[in-house]
């Protein structure tokens, strides 16, 4: 985090990660996943993949045990959808990648799928709720979207509690699926979530994750393809305020040729111990050819004491590529902006909405669900509105 | 008629070593229907004086009064400065990505009038000054200065003079960087505004090239953070014939 901004835009060329953001020794398609909790031990937080996140708040989902509630889980959609209830491991697109994701695997009773029929299209989006009810509990879910489909799937996760959950993603050859997970369940809560999503010939997924609430909330998202010609793009939002922690990791692994991913997650930091943190990992496999891939991380720092880690990392085994690139930039909130706009004679708090307003805009203007974006224009007036009052009320503790 | 009034202006910045004195006792006044030039050499401290009346917080006023119509303009926040009826088109306008200029335009519209401007007749308005400055319709939507180039940078500070119609404008090297063609069209904008009579145009140069175009009423040499001099046009004349070392060598004394 600089005040001024960083941009590293990349190619196949050498270049810096800047301090304190080492590649990994170990490569990606290494990792360990499995079923089995007993193979993930309970992490310390010293290990690559829970370096960045407060681990001693997590303890009881890192437990082995049964959770203290059933999440409620409501459905509903438009005419042509299936809601089943099936066994967790019905499906096993997803492979739990830590300790969290398999003690939620395990624990989760079943999971609830919905299918979106061979050649169904689907103006209206289905709506999936998933509300903690203040205890500790796990879902799991199966959104199946079957071939030439077309749908949209928003995910909501509301309440209070401790949430570990799994969701299993196919877009079928030749769909076009839009999945949304919205995270807004209460301050204090915490939710460790896997999603693995695997893209099928020609399919086209739109996967957003929009994180609003929480105190600790942790998205694991995972892209694989079934087929050439996939496509995958991977849009994410988030605005940490005081005390919250909003950490995204991305792994796209390309093995198929022809295959595109396209991954933009923006995010907006206020207020003391505002944490977020966004790893972007994506292998080009030997076999990929033809695969073009981008990765931009967007934070903006809007005052003291947040703290915004962000982390590309780009691994290529094979040079017949389309494209591949990344870029992370995070930034303070520009005063110039905020002069500029205050000049012709904009109030300072209208000023300060506008340019994160502005911020987001182009990300906002992508996801593509009307009502997810008026919703997030909501929230984000909501939040700015907050640190405003921090600030104010600062500013009169400073002046006393 | 609108009167700006600058007494005894004397303004610093923070630097590494310390405050730095940059403005050193400016006495200016601007008074509607009149057009002023500053003109200086390079460090002289004219957008000093620019920024200060605007309100940017990187200067600090030591001394001194900035008053409009009697009213304290530096007691004043920078949009209060803004509303108030001061206006400064910016030597570096600044990006702002996400916003586009047509919302831009209407907020600042919007806030400067306290109220909405109507529908219909914005739209005409906004697409006539775009017209004016020979700029595309497609502008407004554009976000606010990305991707711009220098003289449409320029060209949309004027087009915001023209929309938000200021009392008293105050132009930071507008000329600098313009090409001929783009600096006949932004002059014209200038000279538009200042015809309407009751309006005060204060014009920081450092090229004499803009006052073929535009014809100051009072030009003021200014050197050391203060002004050297003033008389009327001919002394633009003089400056264009032999440059400002006659000033530099007094400022050396």
């Amino acid at each position: 985090m600089t005040a001024s901004e960083t941009l590293v835009a990349t190619g196949n060329r050498a270049h810096s990660h800047g301090p304190g953001s080492p590649v990994p020794l170990q490569a990606r398609n290494e990792r360990p996943t499995s079923y089995d909790v007993a193979d993930f031990a309970v992490p310390n937080g010293r290990e690559e993949e829970w370096r960045f996140t407060p681990v001693k708040a997590l303890k009881a989902l890192f437990a082995d045990e049964a959770g203290t509630e059933t999440p409620k889980i409501d459905a509903s959609g438009p005419d042509g959808v299936v809601f089943e209830t099936v066994a967790a491991d019905s499906l096993k697109v997803g492979k739990p990648q830590d300790r969290s994701a398999a003690v939620a695997w395990n624990h989760a009773a079943e999971a609830l799928a919905v299918r979106i029929p061979v050649e169904a299209e689907l103006i209206e989006p289905v709506h999936v709720n998933v509300a903690s009810l203040g205890a500790r509990g796990f879902s799991h879910l199966i959104v199946d979207a079957g071939r030439h489909s077309r749908a949209t799937v928003i995910i909501d996760h509301t309440g209070a509690g401790e949430l570990g959950s799994n969701v299993e993603i196919v877009a079928g050859d030749g769909a076009e699926l839009r999945v949304v997970s919205i995270q807004q369940a209460d301050h204090e809560s915490i939710h460790l979530a896997q999603h693995d999503a695997l893209v099928g010939r020609d399919a086209k997924l739109h996967h957003v994750v929009v994180t609003l609430g929480g105190k600790v909330v942790r998205i694991a998202t995972n892209v694989r393809y079934a087929g050439p010609g996939g496509d995958a793009e991977l849009l994410g939002v988030y605005f940490a305020e005081s005390g919250q922690h909003h950490e995204n990791r991305l792994f796209v692994d390309h093995e198929a040729t022809h295959c595109k991913s396209n991954v933009l997650y923006k995010g907006a930091l206020a207020g003391d111990n505002a944490r977020s943190v966004w790893i972007g990992d994506v292998l080009i496999r030997a076999a990929a050819e033809g695969t073009d891939t981008f990765e931009l991380n967007r934070n903006l720092v809007l005052t003291d004491g947040a703290r915004a880690d962000s982390v590309p990392n780009l691994e290529i085994e094979t040079g017949e590529i389309e494209g591949a690139g990344h870029a992370s930039a995070t930034g303070r909130f520009d005063d110039e902006q905020l002069f500029y706009l205050q000049a012709r004679g904009i109030p300072e708090d209208a000023a300060r909405r506008l340019v994160v307003s502005g911020f987001f805009n182009d990300i906002i203007g992508k996801i593509g669900v009307p009502e997810v974006a008026e919703h997030l224009h909501e929230v984000i007036e909501e939040k700015l509105a907050r640190a405003a009052e921090l600030s104010a009320s600062a500013k009169a503790v400073i002046g006393q | 008629m609108a009167t700006l009034e600058i007494r005894d202006l004397h303004v610093s910045v923070d630097t590494e070593n310390g405050p730095k004195q940059i403005l050193r006792g400016v006495n200016l006044t601007i008074s509607g229907g009149q057009t002023h030039a500053i003109m200086g050499p390079n460090g002289s401290g004219k957008s000093t004086l620019a920024y200060s009346i605007a309100g940017h917080p990187k200067y600090n006023i030591t001394s001194g009064t900035v008053t409009l119509d009697g009213e304290d303009v530096l007691d004043m926040t920078v949009d209060e400065r803004a509303r108030a009826g001061l206006f400064l088109a910016m030597q570096y306008p600044v990006e702002v990505p996400g916003v586009s200029v047509a919302n831009f335009l209407r907020t600042a519209k919007t806030a400067i009038d306290g109220e909405a401007p109507k529908l219909r007749t914005w739209v005409k308005d906004v697409n006539t000054a775009l017209a004016d400055l020979e700029m595309d319709p497609e502008f407004a939507q554009r976000n606010v200065n990305e991707g711009f180039s220098g003289g449409e940078k320029k060209r949309h500070e004027i087009v915001q003079l023209e929309l938000l119609k200021p009392k008293i404008a105050i132009l930071d090297e507008t000329d600098s960087g313009l090409d001929i063609d783009a600096l006949k069209v932004v002059s014209t904008g200038v000279n538009r505004f200042a015809s309407q009579g009751d309006k005060g145009v204060l014009l920081i140069t450092h090229y004499t090239r803009i006052l073929r175009y535009i014809k100051p009423d009072f030009v003021h040499v200014f050197v050391d953070g203060r002004v050297a001099e003033e008389g009327g046009p001919e002394l633009a004349e003089e400056l264009e014939a032999n440059g400002y070392e006659r000033f530099l060598k007094a400022g050396a004394k």
